[in-house]
């Protein structure tokens, strides 16, 4: 009855952290525990994004009533910007296509589709980081003026997140390598859907900040 | 079956850690991680408490000589060499804003949620530990870091927070503003942003586990009422805490690099206009007001935090020990449903003199008032339990009505202050402090010692003493209604809820003796105290071996033997055929059916 710790797929307790052997989904009645939503992790995890996400609302909120003051002074975006915001939804792209292969027993591959996926993840946080010194060459710092602390703040805490999602990357890396992950499962799908919930959250603040 | 359940058990054991510092210190274990952010709170209550004490002796008697104290806390007393030591103002600031910030954040956040959550849910829903035992332990060991840094900001050299509880701008975003605004301050943020994390954690890990790890028969409908006010505490925090983190980072930034979030233009400070070096004002265009809409965004429902733990071991409490089901369970989860619901939508009637619009202000007033309404559903349902009842007066039970008594005192004079108009007077004098020590505080607190109580056997394997617990309870039960019920009287009269010296008004003289008999009553109160962390610690050791069910109750938890192990149950987890308050069944062998007995004719599952 109780298999719930032979049947866990590898990968699925995730950075979340639960080890072999300690408690599975269902655990306390095998099959028949009630009202089970996905996998444990992935309901974590999509728990933790609504958190993500009640955080940046908070900031919306914050942003709509500031930029209705006086000394408001609209920022024009950096030029690079727009070339980041490609290299990251890209990333994203080559993470879909690890996993394609990865689901579909097609196993070469799906090393460098992952390896991809990070070095754009590098690539759009140094991209970020350029932004951030053409702007500084213009004179335009945190204190600036309202628009420039929003773009400041908001593009440093939307990068730590991006940090925080090429930690895990190192660890689905070494997961790759070993080949821990069982082919035809889909065994990215937890950090796919972090790192495609930091592509939209992209989107949206570049919507927020130079769009609306 | 049993084949399984005892190849679980075995796994379940040789998972135990056997290091003392794995399995006590750095455990995974939901139960010893409980028991972990209980005493840790516990401690904290300690300081908050005496905190309190020193704010009561310096309204009383303002021109007091220390003596010893003074001697004792060289920060905030000045004196010595002959003279009388006399308390700082700005260290009676610190005072009241570091009670309430421990007291909200890390004692009555803590304990019951971190602490009780933890303990019960596995326990109370039939899992082997959390979903994810592994942030559970991070989440702890990143609260006391926070816990640390909070109170080390008494030692910065010009001291803790003064801006309140609440650091409104720009008392708390200019660093010169007053001693407290400097380091102190920026400690208070980088503690609750330890303190928001190790929370966040913890909701993710309470709402995974209640909605996936149920054991078989666990429906939503057949969980214990704790397991709910948990499950809500947990959306709660989850939702309502990340808006104080985007206005604690603003805050930190408006401090240190001179971004202009909530500082206006035109500030002065101490006579001195705060200008850039070319001239223009140094802050410019942040409004204050925008703080106020971040903090108590997430204000608000923080109350709800504190009191839904409360609640849901009331009602547990309550059938247990009037032998009785719970009257209208149902009604019950949705009226803490909808107090949940209704918490995110009313944080505006904190801010009523902030000069808002008043139609704004009416539609935050009704949101507010519509409150009562599953309030009082709670109410009746709790006082129907009662009714005709035959009532066991044991510890938990006597905390349990302390709750419904402290709840409904306090819910009477929120009436008043949900509406803008009595707001307008009321706001900001020590009506407002006595409503909320009634309600939150108070039934929050009762509520922590009722379970403390009532679940010792499963922390500890023993019970508390119930002579010391009894003495206890109505020593605290009078005292606090001593202490806090006049202030309700001194509030309309006027006398403001932050002063350093009530006799620097005229008006206020009168009411002196009111303030010393408050001081008196919260100087029992909080000695009364001592009783119980003697009676905790002395039961931890040497109290009476508590029984599998030594309250004769109907959930899960009671179905392990006390403590329980590692993986906590001995075999196979059981199954659940009915609700937990299946008290008193006619027709049946004993006066009690727990959770997991299966069906029978005379008691059919529920």
């Amino acid at each position: 009855m109780s298999t719930g710790v032979l049947q866990q797929k590898p990968g699925a307790g995730g950075t979340l952290g639960r080890g072999p052997g300690e408690a599975a989904p269902g655990d306390g009645g095998g099959d028949g525990a009630p009202g089970i939503i996905g996998d444990t992790a992935r309901f974590g995890l999509m728990a933790f994004l609504g958190t993500i996400s009640m955080l940046f609302i908070g900031f919306t909120s914050a942003y709509l009533i500031r930029r209705t003051s006086l000394d408001w002074r609209p920022l024009r975006a950096p030029g690079i910007l727009w070339l980041n915001t490609a290299v990251l939804l890209t990333s994203s792209v080559t993470l879909e296509a690890a996993r394609r292969r990865l689901r579909g027993w097609d196993l070469r591959g799906v090393m460098s589709w992952v390896a991809a996926t990070g070095a754009l993840g590098v690539l759009f946080l140094v991209g970020q980081v350029v932004a951030w010194r053409a702007l500084g060459a213009q004179g335009v710092f945190l204190a600036t003026n309202p628009h420039s602390s929003f773009f400041y703040m908001l593009t440093g805490l939307h990068g730590l997140h991006l940090l925080g999602g090429l930690v895990w990357f190192l660890a689905v890396l070494v997961q790759v390598r070993r080949m821990a992950y069982v082919p035809g499962e889909d065994g990215l799908r937890l950090f796919a859907t972090y790192w495609h919930f930091l592509a939209g959250l992209w989107l949206y603040l570049l919507f927020l900040l130079f769009v609306l | 079956m049993a084949h399984a359940g005892e190849a679980h058990a075995a796994e379940a054991h040789a998972h135990a850690p056997q290091a003392f510092i794995w399995r006590y210190v750095f455990s995974k274990d939901h139960k010893v991680i409980g028991v972990q952010y209980y005493v840790t709170a516990m401690t904290m209550a300690l300081v908050a408490g005496l905190l309190a004490m020193l704010i009561r002796v310096q309204l009383a008697w303002p021109d007091v000589d220390w003596g010893f104290v003074g001697r004792l806390l060289p920060m905030g007393f000045q004196g010595g060499a002959g003279q009388p030591f006399v308390m700082n103002p700005e260290f009676y600031s610190m005072l009241f804003t570091m009670h309430g910030t421990i007291m909200v954040f890390f004692v009555m956040s803590t304990a019951p949620v971190s602490g009780f959550g933890n303990l019960l849910i596995p326990l109370q829903i039939g899992a082997r530990d959390m979903a994810f035992p592994f942030l559970n332990a991070l989440s702890y060991w990143t609260f006391l870091p926070g816990c640390i840094v909070i109170l080390s900001s008494f030692f910065v050299s010009a001291g803790a927070a003064a801006a309140g509880w609440t650091s409104y701008p720009p008392l708390s975003a200019l660093q010169g503003a007053i001693p407290g605004s400097g380091m102190g301050q920026t400690l208070w943020i980088v503690g609750m942003v330890f303190f928001i994390a190790s929370f966040t954690m913890g909701g993710l890990n309470f709402l995974t586990t209640i909605l996936n790890m149920r054991t078989k028969g666990m429906s939503l409908m057949r969980m214990p009422l704790t397991m709910w006010s948990m499950m809500l505490v947990a959306i709660l925090g989850l939702l309502a805490f990340p808006a104080l983190v985007a206005g604690c980072l603003m805050l930190l930034f408006d401090r240190h690099f001179g971004t202009s979030f909530f500082l206006p233009a035109g500030l002065v400070l101490s006579s001195q206009p705060l200008l850039t070096p070319e001239g223009a004002s140094l802050h410019q265009g942040g409004s204050p007001l925008l703080w106020q809409h971040l903090f108590w965004f997430l204000g608000h429902p923080e109350v709800y935090i504190l009191m839904l733990p409360a609640l849901g071991f009331t009602s547990d409490l309550i059938s247990v020990f009037c032998r009785k089901p719970i009257f209208g369970y149902r009604t019950m989860v949705g009226a803490m449903g909808a107090i949940a619901f209704l918490s995110f939508i009313v944080w505006g009637h904190h801010m009523f003199i902030s000069g808002m619009n008043p139609y704004l202000g009416m539609a935050f007033a009704v949101g507010t008032i519509l409150i009562a309404v599953p309030s009082a559903v709670k109410t009746f349902n709790w006082l129907s339990t009662l009714y005709k009842s035959r009532i066991q007066f044991t510890t938990p039970m006597l905390w349990a009505m302390g709750v419904v008594s402290l709840f409904i005192s306090g819910g009477l004079s929120g009436v008043w202050l949900a509406q803008a108009g009595p707001d307008i007077h009321l706001h900001d004098t020590m009506f407002v402090a006595a409503h909320f020590h009634l309600i939150m505080a108070g039934a929050a607190l009762f509520g922590v010692f009722g379970a403390t109580a009532m679940w010792f056997p499963k922390m500890f394997g023993r019970l508390m003493n119930e002579k010391l617990g009894k003495v206890h309870f109505w020593l605290t039960f009078v005292t606090y209604y001593g202490t806090f019920f006049p202030m309700h009287y001194i509030g309309l009269a006027g006398h403001m809820r932050r002063i350093y010296d009530p006799y620097q008004y005229p008006f206020l003289k009168h009411l002196q003796p009111i303030n010393q008999f408050i001081t008196v009553s919260a100087i029992i109160l909080g000695s009364a105290q001592i009783l119980f962390f003697v009676n905790f610690f002395w039961s931890a050791f040497k109290g009476k071996k508590a029984s599998e069910n030594p309250w004769n109750a109907n959930g899960l938890e009671w179905t392990t033997p006390s403590p329980p192990p590692h993986g906590n149950w001995p075999g196979e987890i059981p199954e659940v055929h009915r609700w937990p308050y299946e008290y008193s069944p006619p027709g049946a062998a004993r006066d009690h059916v727990m959770q997991h007995e299966p069906a029978t004719e005379a008691v059919p599952g529920h």
